[in-house]
């Protein structure tokens, strides 16, 4: 037996297990080879004749270790907020930054560096959550006024809010003379990642365990809330925790190395289609699936012009803006042949 | 037995639900009739706690179920809407699993898994275990969200319009279904139906709602009567036994 979706043929007979193992494995030896892909001189023999104190070490430790982490842990925690996204607004082409929930980050960070330019990063990411959170809540608040059926519909209403939204934060960064760092905010960038730079994305992870934690509870919601409300489930509880999971992980990713498009709806609507919806089964593969493509494209933007580096977000955002659109046909021509 | 006293929902000006006050006995299959926007839907809405009433109060079995956590009433009753309009990608064993959901809270026991198995079997939807729901016709997908309504394995099971976008065999056998649930597993059935002829030859006990009211209850030899039917639907309507069951003839 043998399923065939998105084109690739699945050999069932690998089983589930093994082939969630197999993504593992092929994810870190990505992670492996981002270590070694930049311009100082970090191979296997300069690490063993330099030793412990030696300048590849120092590289190794302070940047490439940490510019892995940090692509693995952005690229495993915005995958899966797409995907939470998706299952608690019951549509498969909502993200962050689709939604307002980037944007809104983004205001909040700009409005702390204005009024509390001196608090600790942490404290910054807080309000940036916060932010984020009454920004996807205002814009779930107005999709009630929207005809949930029109599948595109939802995805405009975000885009323009998040435009809305958008303005407004850059109304301010330019009267306050932050053009700057706003920009490298929106721009995803990996390459100023160092040691003590990125170690908020832990929660980034926090909030990947805890949509795997709530699994079920986040697959049932995603049936509606009736269907929630019928087995004994607190819908709202289910969509605040929901909420409080993308616009965590959003914030952590918005503060550390900035907003990376696209990424939150390719990963999750891919595995959709290989695996289906069940969150319990899921997780993992848009965990993985998030950490290595966004490594791949990493490596890439770092290789194609080397020595110098392409930006993550352009990156993911030309590959992305392809298999979107190949996904959008496709289901077009899905819903032609009825 | 569900018992509901001066339940009221009104949206504005216009009270979809006026004040109804209801006894559905234990057992057995009840049919909701009337005519569009009588609030028959309105109504399962409220006895199965999808929807807050504005005023009044509901009872299963002595339970207020406005007051009764969620979870202890989702293993006394079930309600199945038609909400389906975006179907996520699961299969069909993972839809029916939840059915569980109220007992396990998502680690299931043999005993959840042997109740898996029951309900699949039950709807004849083995062979199609563990393909996505949106792979599915329109009545395969029906049955699955019918056998994780049954799957949860609770006395009373609500549904609302369970044989819309149904054909005609599919829909019969969907109420055959549902007669051999009561029969055979005890289980009280409660549905909001259109075709008052399935309702006729499948049901025990008819409830006609019109504007927001019951006009009348009873057995069904006593609702599929001309002058009742008449009245509620504000249509000739003539009724005839054909095989030893009531059947209306309201064309022409």
């Amino acid at each position: 037996m043998s399923r065939r979706a998105f084109g690739i043929l699945i050999p069932e007979a690998l089983g589930p297990v093994r082939m969630l193992i197999l993504a593992f494995v092929a994810t870190l030896v990505l992670a492996v080879v981002s270590l070694f892909v930049g311009v100082s001189d970090v191979t296997l023999a300069t690490l063993v004749s330099g030793g412990l104190d030696g300048r590849a070490m120092e590289v190794l430790l302070i940047s490439r270790i940490p510019r892995t982490l940090a692509v693995v842990l952005a690229g495993s925690a915005l995958a899966i907020s797409g995907l939470v996204m998706q299952i608690i607004v019951r549509n498969r082409f909502v993200e962050p930054s689709t939604a307002g929930t980037m944007e809104s980050a983004a205001l909040g960070f700009l409005v702390v560096t204005i009024f509390a330019p001196g608090w600790p990063l942490m404290a910054k990411m807080v309000v940036s959550a916060l932010f984020a959170l009454a920004g996807t809540a205002l814009f779930l608040r107005i999709l009630r006024y929207v005809p949930l059926r029109d599948i595109l519909l939802v995805p405009l209403v975000g885009i323009m809010l998040g435009g809305v939204i958008g303005a407004v934060t850059t109304f301010f960064g330019y009267r306050f003379e932050l053009l700057a760092s706003l920009l490298a905010w929106e721009v995803g960038d990996f390459s100023g990642v160092l040691r003590g730079r990125f170690e908020l994305l832990w929660f980034g992870l926090a909030g990947t365990i805890l949509a795997y934690i709530s699994a079920d509870r986040l697959t049932v919601a995603g049936m509606g809330e009736d269907f929630t409300t019928n087995l004994g489930v607190n819908y709202k509880a289910v969509m605040t925790l929901g909420l409080v999971i993308v616009s965590l992980v959003s914030a952590v990713v918005l503060v550390t190395v900035g907003s990376i498009p696209f990424l939150g709806l390719i990963v999750p609507n891919v595995v959709s289609l290989l695996i289906g919806d069940n969150m319990r089964r899921t997780v993992p593969w848009v965990a993985i699936g998030g950490a290595g493509f966004v490594l791949a494209c990493d490596i890439l933007g770092r290789v194609i012009r080397y020595p110098y580096e392409i930006p993550i977000s352009v990156v993911v955002g030309t590959i992305g803006s392809f298999i979107f659109l190949y996904m959008l046909l496709r289901s077009k021509r899905g819903a032609a042949n009825g | 037995m569900i018992i509901a006293s001066e339940v009221t929902k009104a949206y504005g000006e216009t009270c979809v639900v006026d004040g109804v006050t209801l006894s559905l006995p234990k057992g057995g299959v009840t049919s909701i009739v009337g005519p569009n926007g009588a609030g028959k839907s309105t109504l399962l809405s409220m006895i199965s706690r999808l929807m807050a009433m504005d005023k009044g109060s509901v009872t299963v079995d002595g339970l207020d179920v406005s007051k009764t956590p969620g979870d202890v009433l989702a293993r006394r009753l079930s309600i199945l809407r038609q909400d389906n309009h975006m179907t996520a990608r699961l299969t069909v064993r993972d839809l029916v699993s939840f059915g569980r959901y109220p007992y396990s809270k998502g680690r299931l026991t043999a005993d959840d898994k042997a109740h898996i198995e029951r309900s699949l079997r039950y709807l004849d939807l083995e062979a199609l275990s563990e393909r996505f729901l949106d792979e599915l016709s329109g009545g395969q997908r029906q049955r699955a969200f019918v056998a994780m309504v049954l799957c949860q394995d609770t006395d009373y099971v609500l549904l609302d319009e369970p044989l819309n976008n149904l054909d005609m065999k599919h829909a019969m056998g969907m109420m055959k279904l549902l007669r051999q649930a009561a029969n055979d597993l005890g289980k009280t059935v409660v549905l909001v139906l259109h075709d008052i002829n399935f309702a006729s030859w499948y049901s025990d006990n008819i409830v006609a709602m019109k504007h927001g009211k019951v006009a009348a209850q009873g057995p069904v030899a006593e609702m599929i009567r001309p002058e009742v039917l008449s009245d509620i639907y504000e249509m000739d309507i003539s009724v005839h036994t054909i095989g030893g069951q009531l059947i209306s003839v309201y064309y022409g």
